[in-house]
């Protein structure tokens, strides 16, 4: 018989990884209406690849099965692979990049729990490193012909002139690289006729998606403010800093904070508890470096969007800041507490 | 009143399902006397009371039958006048099944007091309330039977700010001090009073949790009552907001006062001392009846069809105290406490003692046995849920791999074991047992550590003994031999008559010089502070050497180890 306390709060791992996955349904539904219903086969294939590789590690491991498969953990991985992979990547890509997630990533590092990295980001890096042009090639805002989109994904990558284009960081990038090109940085990112107003027609709408969960997730206390709020704070305010310094050069934080994977990072990635700091001032920091590398790669790196090396690199410093961070203890305190 | 109290917050803290209806809704109730007391002797904190009584012996209610061993310890008292059928080991009421000492006490119905007499403690020294109180056996009746007359010391500055009575009583399903300020408002505040003079203290708060507005009432009306008596403001009844464990000291100190007691320190040092209200009753009934304590108000609830709260006479069987209250048939488990900090009963037959504040009675259905546990996600829902301000999923991590040092790096010992981390986790992970495995851990290994380092520092000091014993043979064979050789010499010298070669001469003084040097040491060594003892110096020599002797039986497998 087990030792106080007798009674525990009604509260689970799978409880809170549902909440996690409820949570991101209004990006996918903004996801659907503005790029089509591919990311929905691109989730069902993570998904389903999440599982299988999660029940094959477990029976090896010797862990008990439907505990773990039950726990939502894969599947949160799996959906944020597919949200952050192009929703017309081949099937192949998006499974080699699930099974190097949960293979890898999660169960060699020894599990749940247990992963100094987030695995879905893993992922991302290591397709964009191996697959860079697969991984950029993104559906046309509006082409939503899902059959076209289900022959992209399943053999037929003929079809894809037609319903690909670069996304709004991609083209930002294309145009500052070019001397010449330069002063159009303000058609690339305000033309509506292109992109829309703030961060990319369809992507801002995505972005609010999200954000529209993670407020969700912090009512449900799943999270706290500190990740979300350091994250795009620190995005603001530097790509503010160097947007007002030359605004031809760089782009605002309007546009840095709507578009690619920034809102779906501040409030889905870098609060992966697992692989994050875990201290609040420690959360603080975290976030804030996320932010500021995903800015510094995203303006200078060689890739498409940089939250993904951005999250990896502050992965490792984690458990230093974590170190650093540790809050007073009680009767340690230098002042006193605030009054009720 | 209580609306100018400024309040602190503590950190953390949960929120469970409190169960207290139940038991309040029925008045306190005299436990009927059980046909058989078991008293143990070790009821508090601090040394284990000797016992004063043999088997035979006649007792009356009220007379000591265990003395306090040392200052910090407590008396026991006989609940009950009886005869002393046995002292001798039985099940204590402790999770870990072990036995103690007790007292065996048949009661022979008469149920007849010693002679009793209030204490006048305003004519006492405070050294002798104090040891009054010892002898009276009052201690912490919240749960943590401290003796109380070691709390009841203003300390350096010989007056306090602030006493507080813990009336919080947070824990799930416990109203027994609930009832007791309902129904014995007035006494708890004489005794709150009687604290308040020993302490010199300038007001005396009293702390309850809001879910007990009639004990407010009513400790407000007698509030009212005691200062008007008195002709000042001193008492305050203060709601506090319900939030476990609002009730631990630290936490209720924090929230009247917003001073942080750090773990180690004495509260005094703040300006504040906290006892529960229960013990303010024990401490007027010792002081003003001259009643020592010998029973409790106990909460039984939990699986029971009528649960209530009991006066109950120290070494009543809890089973008896159970059958009061119509258990239910599918009880499966005692708990002594609550269901967050409450301790597992090894049998339902173990008495009840000074820290019996409820008899919880469990089943499957109440507290169902916990899902299976998940690794940890640091999702720092523990650091969250901490009234410590502690990192439980960090100590949990280096508790688990028996990293015990960095476990303290992060201040295991400032864990009060309220439970909230275990209670809010969504992996379901024992982290308070974890914690308990750790501390027990790191104090068996001091305890080995110490009697290692005392081993070796015996054998060290053994090796320089010997060492000096050879120095002091080697000295005094050379002083033999030199004198043999001087009356040869001499002889030689009065044969020869030559003078002394000048090699002979710086023999000599080196010979003499060790002899000076040798006898010098032997003077040293001499142990001067052993001679010419008194009786009481002598007694403790013994007691030293006795000591060192158990010491030496500890360290021996550790030698033998090193061997």
């Amino acid at each position: 018989m087990n030792n106080s306390p007798y009674f525990l709060k009604p509260a689970s791992v799978q409880s809170v990884m549902v909440r996690v996955l409820l949570a991101l349904l209004p990006g996918i539904a903004t996801y659907v209406w503005f790029f089509g219903a591919g990311i929905l086969v691109q989730i069902a294939l993570a998904s389903v690849t999440a599982l299988a590789a999660e029940a094959v590690m477990l029976r090896l491991r010797g862990k008990p099965l439907m505990l773990f498969l039950s726990d939502g953990s894969a599947l949160v991985t799996a959906w944020l692979i597919a949200l952050t992979f192009p929703s017309i990547a081949p099937w192949w890509l998006t499974v080699l990049g699930t099974l190097l997630a949960i293979v890898v990533a999660k169960h060699l590092y020894g599990g749940l729990g247990q992963n100094p990295f987030n695995p879905a980001m893993v992922a991302f890096a290591l397709m964009i490193v191996a697959y860079p042009l697969l991984m950029s090639q993104w559906p046309r805002v509006g082409a939503t012909d899902f059959a076209v989109q289900w022959d992209a994904i399943f053999g037929n990558r003929q079809v894809l002139d037609a319903v690909t284009m670069a996304t709004p960081l991609d083209a930002l990038r294309t145009v500052l690289r070019d001397p010449e090109q330069r002063a159009m940085i303000g058609g690339v990112l305000g033309g509506k006729a292109t992109f829309g107003n703030v961060g990319g027609r369809g992507w801002e709408w995505i972005a609010a998606g999200y954000f529209l969960g993670g407020l969700y997730l912090l009512q449900q206390r799943i999270i706290t403010w500190h990740m979300p709020a350091a994250f795009l704070a620190t995005l603001f305010a530097v790509s503010g800093a160097f947007a007002l310094y030359d605004a031809d050069r760089f782009a605002g934080p309007g546009f840095q904070l709507f578009t690619g994977g920034a809102m779906l990072a501040a409030f889905f990635i870098v609060t992966d508890p697992v692989s994050g700091a875990t201290t609040p001032k420690g959360k603080l920091i975290f976030a804030a470096g996320v932010a500021a590398l995903t800015w510094v790669i995203r303006t200078f790196g060689a890739y498409p969007d940089g939250i993904a090396f951005a999250v990896l690199l502050m992965n490792i410093a984690a458990p230093l800041i974590d170190m650093y961070t540790q809050p007073p203890v009680f009767g340690h305190k230098d002042k006193r507490g605030d009054s009720q | 009143m209580s609306a100018l109290q400024r309040l602190f917050k503590f950190h953390g803290g949960v929120k469970p399902a409190y169960n207290k209806e139940a038991s309040t809704g029925l008045p306190i109730a005299v436990a009927p006397t059980p046909t058989l007391l078991v008293i143990p002797l070790h009821q508090s904190i601090g040394g284990m009371p000797r016992p004063l009584v043999k088997a035979g012996d006649h007792v009356l209610k009220g007379q000591r039958i265990g003395g306090a061993d040392g200052n910090a310890s407590a008396a026991v008292h006989a609940s009950t006048s009886g005869t002393v059928v046995a002292v001798e080991m039985r099940l204590m009421p402790h999770t870990s099944g072990l036995s103690a000492l007790c007292v065996v006490v048949e009661p022979d119905g008469c149920d007849e007091w010693i002679a009793r007499q209030p204490f006048d403690f305003r004519s006492a020294s405070p050294t002798q309330t104090r040891d009054y109180l010892r002898d009276a056996g009052v201690v912490g009746l919240g749960g943590a039977v401290f003796p109380t007359h070691l709390k009841l010391n203003p300390g350096r500055q010989g007056k306090l700010d602030t006493l507080i009575l813990n009336g919080a009583e947070c824990e799930p399903f416990i109203t027994c001090d609930d009832v007791l300020m309902r129904e014995r408002a007035e006494i708890i505040l004489k005794g709150a009073a009687i604290m308040r003079e020993m302490l010199a203290a300038g007001r005396v708060l009293i702390g309850i949790e809001d879910n007990k507005p009639e004990a407010i009432a009513a400790m407000e009306v007698a509030a009212r009552a005691a200062n008007q008596a008195a002709g000042d403001e001193a008492m305050q009844v203060v709601s506090v907001p319900t939030r476990y464990p609002a009730g631990g000291a630290k936490q209720l100190i924090r929230v009247l006062t917003g001073i942080e007691v750090p773990h180690g320190k004495r509260s005094t040092d703040f300006g504040v001392q906290c006892f529960n209200v229960g013990t303010a009753y024990a401490v007027y009934e010792a002081i003003a009846l001259g009643q020592p304590l010998i029973s409790r108000i106990v909460t039984v609830a939990g699986n029971v069809g009528q649960a209530r709260n009991y006066e109950a006479l120290f070494g009543t069987p809890m089973r008896d105290l159970i059958a009061q209250c119509k258990p239910l048939p599918d009880s499966d488990r005692v708990i002594m406490g609550g269901p967050m900090m409450g301790l597992l009963m090894p049998a339902d037959d173990v008495p009840v003692v000074k820290a019996t504040n409820c008899v919880l009675v469990g089943s499957k259905r109440l507290f169902p046995p916990p899902p299976p546990e998940m690794p940890c996600i640091r999702c720092g829902e523990c650091a969250k849920a901490c009234p410590a301000d502690l990192q439980p999923f960090e100590m949990y991590w280096f508790s688990r791999a028996k990293i015990f040092g960095k476990a303290q790096e992060y201040n295991l010992f400032d864990c009060i074991e309220c439970g909230c981390c275990a209670y809010v986790c969504p992996s379901h992970i024992p982290l308070v047992d974890y914690y308990r495995f750790a501390k027990s851990e790191i104090w068996a290994r001091e305890v080995e550590k110490e009697a290692a380092d005392v081993a070796r520092e015996r054998y060290e000091f053994r090796l320089l003994r010997e060492e000096r014993e050879k120095q002091e043979k080697a000295a005094k064979l050379a002083a033999k031999t030199a004198a043999g050789r001087e009356k040869a010499a001499a002889a030689i010298a009065e044969a020869a008559k030559p003078a002394a070669t000048p090699e002979e001469d710086a023999k000599k003084a080196l010979i003499a010089a060790a002899l000076e040097r040798a006898k010098a040491q032997k003077e040293q060594v001499h142990p001067e502070n052993v001679s010419n003892l008194t009786p009481e110096q002598e007694a403790e020599v013994a007691a030293i050497e006795a000591r060192r002797a158990e010491i030496r039986e500890m360290a021996k497998p550790h030698l033998r180890q090193d061997d």
